[in-house]
């Protein structure tokens, strides 16, 4: 039962990483940008449904109102900064990202103050198995909901005006603009759709964890993770490579010991690349 | 080319002069003694910055309207300089610098937090600088051999052993079983060390010892573990993030121990936060309204609490309080000395022998003060959905009965 329970929290948790995570993939296959701010756009998103909350509205809605927000703000972000970096090198990005990241957890720090905060669904729990298992409800409201917007980004990316220009634009951007796609727009989109989809796992991890000014760092680091296992442009790897991560660290947690939660997905991490370097290598002398 | 050289230099004269002007600046000048302080007003710590330093304030109003401090046969008043540290060690220690070297203070209250109260105390013993500080607990600050160093709260790892004995206390003097649960934090890991000597005193045993990660704020693993051990306490430390999400996940995942001892409840507001999923915490604290200590300053604790929330418009955290009784210990020193000489005033503190609304303070030879226990607060709620922290131990200051074993969640 035990395995049972770890493996299905691995999975919620795991979800909800891979929706961030998609988000960082996206912008990194088109724009070639590595978002440090990732997790403090996570953060703010949190703040939205965590205030909807305090109003006395129930913080399940900021699903809704956290994305619609969060969009303009990547908009704006883009318009503001990330169009001067977007031709750069990947290091230029990664700079002004971080900038961009310093400077948002000082603005939520000095605008919400510094405690920890969460909101509260009231959502209750699920018993399986005779009670063996538990798993609250909010976690499953989020993993649902976390399935919901992928499933919608990817039918919206395949079928959808925009979404075609955004993958032609991630093929080969110089080939797109001489077709006629307005790159600079779809720039702009795809940096607002990453910061929609940041705000909806920010109102998620609002009603089922804590969310504090100086929280994001971790999510970034999560998600960067997540999007290096499962390879560039892998999106249907990202769902894979989040829960595998997710149930990955539970495992660990339980058997090995909390402390050694984290450092057992880093030498996850290692041994991944180390074996897919190992791959290549031999495919390279294979074509030889 | 030349006129921009003479602004250059005209310049770097003016920077010059101002700075040997602001160092002339000292610790009594005319009828003030102005104390140093690096605060976090901004970054992580300045929720809990602000406490510190609403304490402070709140003492040096009050203690200069009630005559001031009269050393010599004339009267001074207080003064604070202050900084914000930015919640920054390295910050922090170089403005602990700055305050001795550049703006000549002589004597200095703490910051908040054992991480920056540890980087400062090398700076302040290095030029000898009396320091009483008010917010850092960690047991390292007390073992380093610091001679100008003085804490008015009680060390880390007294913050929970309290909770160890009452269980043993209720299981009839028989020993328990403990699962611990500690954020990989200095402050946290001293907690865990008190609970580990409580834990080898009474004869219990420890079934989970789990370090949880900075970063994490996901306990379900260790959960799941204490609802398979089944321990009689489960001992909680992680700041205000951990007893948050400790609550949470203890009541998401109907998690049934007889009994839950934290730390930081206080800060966390706990019961604002989770209503009555929060209810019957135990939550280890420095200070109390409701403890009867006494001063001629604030009278006791639910006087201090009511002026207080009459200042700044919340009630005082134990942040706050022992932050004010950190000005007292200042004020009986410089009177007991009768002096301004550093060394004077350094061994007056350390023969300070007083009770403040705060509670008893005694110093030991590590400087930390002995004089006051922890108490453990219980988190009570009516059925409007109320809740209340009351003490429930130490026996001397309870205010209410400890509700022990914790009804399960099914009887909720």
């Amino acid at each position: 039962m035990i395995s049972v329970q770890a493996c299905l929290d691995g999975i919620l948790l795991g979800i909800l990483f891979a929706l961030i995570a998609y988000g960082m993939a996206l912008q990194w296959g088109v724009m070639n940008i590595i978002n440090i701010a990732q997790g403090d756009l996570v953060i703010l998103g949190g703040y939205i449904a965590y205030f909807m909350y305090l109003y006395g509205i129930h913080p399940a809605w900021g699903v809704i109102v956290s994305p619609i927000i969060m969009f303009f703000v990547g908009i704006a972000i883009y318009k503001l900064v990330i169009n001067k970096v977007v031709d750069r090198d990947l290091f230029i990005s990664i700079l002004a990202t971080f900038g961009i990241s310093i400077l948002f957890m000082q603005l939520m720090n000095f605008a919400f103050g510094a405690d920890v905060v969460l909101a509260n669904s009231d959502y209750g729990t699920t018993m399986l198995f005779n009670s063996n298992v538990v798993l609250p409800n909010s976690k499953i409201f989020s993993a649902f909901i976390s399935i919901l917007f992928a499933i919608c980004l990817v039918i919206y990316m395949k079928k959808s005006k925009l979404g075609r220009a955004i993958r032609a634009t991630a093929q080969n951007a110089r080939a797109a603009k001489i077709l006629g796609v307005d790159t600079e727009k779809v720039y702009a989109a795809t940096f607002g759709i990453n910061a929609a989809l940041c705000g909806v796992a920010g109102a998620l991890i609002s009603i089922t964890f804590t969310i504090h000014p100086y929280m994001g760092l971790p999510y970034t680091i999560r998600s960067f993770m997540i999007v290096i296992i499962a390879g560039l442009g892998n999106l249907p790897g990202v769902a894979m490579s989040g829960m595998g991560l997710g149930v990955f660290e539970e495992f660990a947690d339980y058997i090995l010991g909390t402390e050694f939660r984290i450092g057992s997905v880093f030498l996850l991490l290692v041994l991944i690349l180390v074996y897919r370097r190992f791959k290549l290598s031999r495919k390279r002398e294979y074509l030889k | 080319m030349k006129i921009n050289k003479i602004i250059i230099s005209f310049i770097s004269a003016a920077v010059i002069l101002l700075s040997t002007s602001v160092a002339s600046f000292a610790k009594v000048v005319g009828d003030k003694i102005v104390l140093g302080a690096a605060i976090s007003l901004t970054g992580k710590y300045s929720s809990n910055g602000v406490h510190t330093q609403n304490g402070y304030n709140m003492a040096v109003d009050r203690i200069n309207s009630m005559g001031g401090v009269k050393v010599g046969g004339k009267t001074y008043k207080f003064d604070i300089i202050y900084y914000d540290d930015e919640s920054n060690p390295k910050r922090a220690a170089q403005l602990a610098e700055r305050l001795i070297s550049q703006d000549g203070v002589e004597f200095m209250l703490g910051p908040y937090s054992s991480g920056l109260t540890k980087a400062i105390a090398p700076v302040t013993e290095k030029y000898g600088v009396p320091m009483v500080e008010a917010n850092g607990a960690s047991r390292s600050l007390f073992t380093k051999g610091y001679k100008y160093l003085f804490a008015v709260l009680a060390p880390a790892n007294l913050y929970l052993d309290v909770a160890i004995d009452l269980a043993v206390e209720k299981n009839n003097g028989k020993p328990v079983t403990v699962a611990m649960a500690f954020e990989q934090d200095a402050f946290s890991q001293d907690v865990r060390l008190g609970v580990l000597d409580a834990i080898k005193r009474t004869g219990s045993k420890k079934v989970i010892d789990d370090k949880l990660p900075k970063e994490l704020n996901d306990m379900a693993a260790t959960l799941v573990k204490v609802k398979q051990m089944k321990p009689d306490v489960l001992v909680v430390s992680g700041h205000t993030k951990g007893a948050l999400t400790a609550i949470r996940q203890i009541s998401e995942m109907k998690v049934d121990v007889p009994m839950l001892a934290m730390t930081h409840c206080d800060a966390a507001k706990l019961s604002k936060q989770h209503g009555k999923n929060s209810q019957y915490a135990l939550c280890a604290s420095q200070w109390h309204k409701t403890l009867t200590y006494k001063d001629d300053f604030f009278k006791d604790g639910m006087t201090y609490d009511a002026d207080f929330t009459k200042e700044f418009g919340y009630a005082p955290p134990y942040q706050a309080a022992e932050s004010s009784a950190a000005l007292l210990v200042f004020k009986d020193a410089f009177e007991r000395a009768n002096s301004f000489d550093q060394k004077k005033v350094r061994d007056a503190l350390a023969a300070t022998n007083m009770q403040t609304f705060y509670g008893n303070i005694k110093f030991a030879s590590g400087g930390q003060n002995v004089d006051k226990p922890m108490v453990l607060f219980q988190v009570m709620c009516d059925d409007g959905g109320k809740c209340e922290n009351k003490v429930v131990a130490p026996t001397k200051w309870a205010s209410a009965k400890l509700i022990h074993p914790i009804p399960s969640w099914s009887q909720r």
